[in-house]
């Protein structure tokens, strides 16, 4: 490439490559042909595959839809979820599983903060196999399980990618807190073993999460740190689209006591 | 002179002995080798148990990085403790407890709104704890993270359900954590008064550090 020499042929070099297409990437404007019923184009807000060990961040307004789909069923996705308007709120594990009696979220589940209010809630699931308790890979742990797991070499870690989903929106170390992993499962036997579901799945698995607050989520897309496989995972699908904001008679809202008074917490923070 | 039971068995000479008024907030500084003992002086008392490491507090204990290094919920005597870079801080080198919970969380204000309605709005909670002698240290709320809850009982039934339920720990049962690193330790002597994680009954503990 040593006709690079001068800045006009750097610049005819880099324009050359637009239009370029790969597997992972962004679309913008967005474009999906397959949104839900009633769901129209100008509603729709992201379209982006992430890469296998790749991750993405994104700002949600309330009521805002992210459906994620695993494309070829073997991602797994990493899910950090904050209160954009006051990121020290944010995605509290143990008190969404203690509060709603549940370790298993799935369909109708509420992500919790650490403020007794509503982040998201699962609005449809049919993977079923999430996890709420083994949390993100990290750089020690791919190291001893692949040789390596820095951002620059080939075995990204789940917790380095979220720090630097998380650093794009202005946050740290301190914030980067216990995720929920999706689309790979855990078990809890009797004797508090963990037993994993890692698949590999079918194709196309998806899962819609409604923000019921204005929300940061950063996601990373690199396998379950309990996976005893070689390196493996497959590309995620991110879509978003605008909807309307949770009504009161919403079967999610009111099917138990704890999940409706996470949602009059969260009303009554936007109540101004 | 009495026989003291609760220092029985400690690896070394004992550097610091002091009684967590029931409710209250506890931080305290354990250097790399010395032994932490909690002793659950009248029983079935929850410990909540956050750690940091000295020399760099974005470093902390992860309930998540602790519960996939051994791949099971429970902490047992043999459990690493582990940060959230995936380093050993703590080992449980002795309990006299089946196991201890760390999926469970801390107790707060917010939660309780949820858990057992709003009327529990002015009760005392771990995190207000946490938050308290955390704020003494120069910590702050984004440092509040995933703790180990010491003589607490959450089991997962088969059917997913999970919950706090009547303790296994008894009066003078101990559990001793050899420190792998220098660890600064922040506890919520649980005032929880709506589960069974107390006994409906904060009582005190002790905490002994022996060289």
């Amino acid at each position: 490439m040593s006709a690079l020499a001068d800045p006009n042929a750097a610049r005819e070099h880099a324009r050359a490559m637009a239009g370029t297409v790969v597997e992972a990437m962004p679309t913008l404007p967005p474009r999906a042909d397959d949104l839900p019923a009633g769901v129209g184009p100008d509603d729709l807000l992201w379209e982006e595959t992430i890469a296998a060990g790749g991750y993405a961040s994104r700002l949600l307004a309330r009521g805002t839809r992210l459906r994620l789909i695993d494309l070829k069923g073997d991602a797994c996705a990493s899910l950090l979820v904050f209160n954009a308007a006051m990121p020290t709120e944010r995605l509290n594990i143990a008190d969404t599983v203690k509060v709603q009696w549940d370790a298993y979220p799935t369909t109708g589940s509420l992500l919790l903060s650490d403020m007794g209010r509503v982040l998201a809630s699962i609005e449809q699931d049919d993977a079923g196999t999430h996890d709420a308790f083994c949390g993100a890979s990290n750089e020690a742990s791919n190291r001893r399980h692949y040789g390596d797991g820095r951002n620059s070499g080939d075995h990204p870690n789940a917790r380095d990618r979220l720090l630097l989903g998380a650093a794009k929106h202005g946050l740290g170390r301190r914030d980067v807190h216990p995720c929920i992993n999706l689309f790979k499962g855990v078990r809890i036997e009797a004797d508090g073993s963990v037993k994993t579901q890692l698949g590999p799945f079918a194709a196309g698995r998806s899962l819609v999460l409604r923000a019921e607050m204005e929300l940061i989520v950063v996601i990373a897309n690199c396998p379950h740190v309990l996976d005893p496989r070689p390196w493996s995972v497959t590309p995620l699908r991110a879509t978003a689209w605008r909807g309307p904001i949770t009504g009161e008679d919403d079967p999610i809202r009111t099917a138990t006591p704890e999940r409706l008074r996470a949602f009059l917490n969260t009303e009554d923070l936007y109540r101004r | 002179m009495t026989q003291d039971l609760h220092v029985a068995g400690l690896p070394g000479p004992v550097i610091h002995d002091e009684i967590v008024p029931a409710r209250a907030p506890w931080l305290h500084r354990v250097k790399a080798g010395q032994t932490l003992r909690v002793v659950d002086l009248e029983g079935n008392q929850a410990v909540d148990f956050l750690l940091y490491t000295t020399a760099d507090d974005a470093e902390r204990y992860s309930a998540q990085d602790t519960i996939a290094a051994q791949a099971n919920i429970f902490l047992r005597t043999g459990s690493v403790l582990r940060s959230n870079e995936g380093r050993p801080m703590m080992t449980i080198t002795a309990t006299s407890v089946d196991y201890h919970d760390t999926i469970g969380g801390a107790c707060s204000c917010e939660s309780n709104s949820l858990r057992y309605g709003h009327h529990t709005k002015a009760q005392h909670s771990c995190v207000d704890n946490f938050l308290e002698a955390n704020l003494r240290d120069g910590r702050g709320k984004r440092d509040m993270v995933s703790n180990v809850n010491f003589f607490m009982n959450v089991p997962v039934e088969p059917d997913g359900a999970l919950g706090i339920v009547d303790g296994i720990s008894a009066p003078g049962l101990t559990v001793d954590l050899r420190a792998e690193m220098d660890v600064t330790v922040v506890v919520s002597n649980c005032p929880q008064i709506n589960n069974p994680c107390n006994g409906f009954n904060p009582t005190p503990v002790r905490m002994i550090v022996a060289a």
